[in-house]
């Protein structure tokens, strides 16, 4: 069901953990959804310098938090911004269809912890791009 | 540790089945010597199924599994009785192979009672009597749960169904093996059986009609099955069932017991050494080697990725492996709580399974459930409000 980048990336998840005075902190997705995902990033001179994940969910979504990490590490915020769910997904060799909320869940992850980065450093948060997916549901019917 | 989904058809029961692909490959429904010897080998395996359940061999219809038998008495019932009445009454814990029937069958016309389960996941004879109406026709209630293993009280709705004039059918698909089952003491008119469940073949199963009960023709065409089931026989997989549930009837105390006691000691173990887990449905009526166990702050799937990655075959009421991203039906009407449903995990003992199993399982499962908390927030934020 899971292509072997996947099994990989949830079997040996990179930046597992926690950043306990990150610089900024996402969460997104609930329990009652079965997943949660928390990002803690580290920023030095607009450069994310650490990234670490604490996810609550299935394998994709282990694998999504694992590979999300590794894409937006060392980038500046911009660049961490417009990587999209696509993208991880496509880093992971592919997600079931069913499962293409777990990379999005991913992109939100990051998005959430930029903007609390840029909140408490008096920033105004960047918004979603038009169309963006917010939820299982709006995927459902596209995949 | 997955029995439930299906088991390993026995060695015996393979042999059993060979011949009757290659030498003995005659269709039932021919004259000459060679067909005779299938149709006679068909009468045995019924006389067997018939033994095991308590009824008569002409009682016993054979099918493609749990799924058409189950198809074949909502459905042949239903249509069969229309002008008597359009009610069915059913449990909201069914397999799907009921529930989506009924479903059909509302579609149709009919109206379907969901009754509802207690925490155990038990349907009370109470709500079985004030649910009865003058139109209903039909109850079917499982014998055992196939997620949570709950055993409901079989004989007591039989007889209540009995008293009222209503027939009473049985998905008795997870219990056959597990538990001592006469169809004449239990007052049960349809029971729904399938052969892999019991160490038999895949797709081969059958439909208990007790004599005199109404109901339709579900697949038509040719005269088999007393032209109660279209279809030549599948010969080889009915044999195999024919020898699965004798085996299966003869071991039964000893097979039960000893199950009992490998799943009594897993469970044991779970409930010693993984703190905030909690077992979902009947402590004691349920299924010899069925444990249903919820581990908080974790979700099911990514358990079941490293209990496979282990060798060990599990299943979860987990939304994220089902398919739909639905919960388990029958652990929402239970009322485990969403969040609580999506971190349970299913062990189904069976006959293979031994002491060192038991051990290597807890082991695994202890080392799993500590790496999954390790990673998630729900987990973090409970140590943080502990300390």
């Amino acid at each position: 069901m899971y292509s072997e980048k996947v099994m990989d990336h949830f079997m040996n998840p990179r930046n597992q953990g926690e950043i306990t005075d990150a610089d900024g902190v996402g969460e997104v997705g609930n329990p009652t959804c079965g997943d949660i995902m928390r990002i803690f990033i580290t920023v030095k001179e607009n450069v994310i310098t650490d990234v670490k994940f604490q996810t609550f969910g299935c394998g994709a979504a282990v694998a999504s938090s694992s590979m999300a990490t590794e894409l937006i590490k060392g980038k500046s915020l911009e660049d961490a911004w417009e990587i999209s769910n696509k993208a991880v997904a496509e880093a992971l060799e592919g997600l079931p269809p069913i499962k293409m909320h777990c990379s999005v869940l991913a992109e939100e992850g990051i998005h959430a912890a930029i903007n609390d980065y840029r909140k408490k450093q008096g920033l105004p948060p960047w918004e979603e791009k038009a169309g963006h997916h917010h939820g299982h549901d709006d995927l459902k019917s596209e995949e | 540790m997955d029995h439930s989904a299906t088991t390993a058809t026995d060695p015996e029961v393979v042999t059993a089945m060979l011949p009757w692909y290659s030498q003995q490959y005659g269709n039932p429904s021919s004259l000459y010597r060679l067909a005779q010897e299938s149709k006679s080998a068909i009468d045995e395996a019924r006389g067997k199924v018939a033994t095991a359940i308590g009824a008569k061999a002409e009682e016993i219809f054979f099918t493609s599994g749990g799924t058409e038998s189950d198809n074949w008495a909502l459905i042949g019932v239903g249509y069969a009785n229309r002008k008597k009445g359009n009610h069915i009454i059913t449990s909201a814990i069914e397999h799907h192979a009921i529930l989506h029937t009924c479903q059909y069958l509302e579609k149709q016309g009919y109206s379907v009672t969901y009754l509802p389960v207690d925490e155990t996941g038990k349907v009370s004879i109470e709500n079985l009597r004030a649910a009865i109406t003058d139109t209903t026709i039909l109850v079917s209630v499982m014998f055992a749960n196939n997620e949570i293993g709950t055993i409901q009280p079989i004989r007591e709705m039989g007889k209540i169904c009995r008293e009222h004039g209503i027939l009473f059918h049985t998905d008795a698909v997870q219990a056959i093996g597990n538990v001592p089952i006469d169809v004449v003491d239990m007052n049960i008119d349809l029971l729904s059986l399938s052969a892999h469940k019991f160490y038999g073949p895949k797709g081969t199963g059958a439909l208990y009609i007790r004599k005199g009960t109404r109901i339709d023709s579900y697949i038509h065409g040719g005269a088999q099955e007393r032209r109660k089931r279209a279809g030549t026989e599948n010969v080889p997989s009915i044999v195999g069932l024919g020898i699965a549930i004798e085996k299966a009837a003869a071991s039964l105390d000893t097979n039960t017991r000893r199950i009992q006691l490998l799943r009594g000691h897993l469970l044991d173990k779970i409930e010693h050494n993984i703190p905030h887990c909690k077992l979902n449905g009947h402590r004691t009526d349920r299924l010899p080697g069925n444990i249903n166990i919820s581990f908080e702050f974790i979700e099911g799937e990514s358990l079941l990725l490293l209990l496979d990655h282990a060798g060990i075959a599990a299943s979860t009421g987990s939304a994220c492996s089902s398919g739909s991203l639905e919960p388990s039906h029958v652990l929402m009407a239970i009322g485990v709580p969403i969040e609580i449903a999506h971190g349970s995990l299913r062990l189904t003992l069976g006959t293979e399974n031994t002491d060192e199993d038991i051990i290597y399982v807890c082991e695994e499962l202890i080392k799993a459930v500590e790496r999954l908390r390790t990673m998630s927030p729900l987990y973090a934020d409970y140590l943080k409000k502990r300390s």
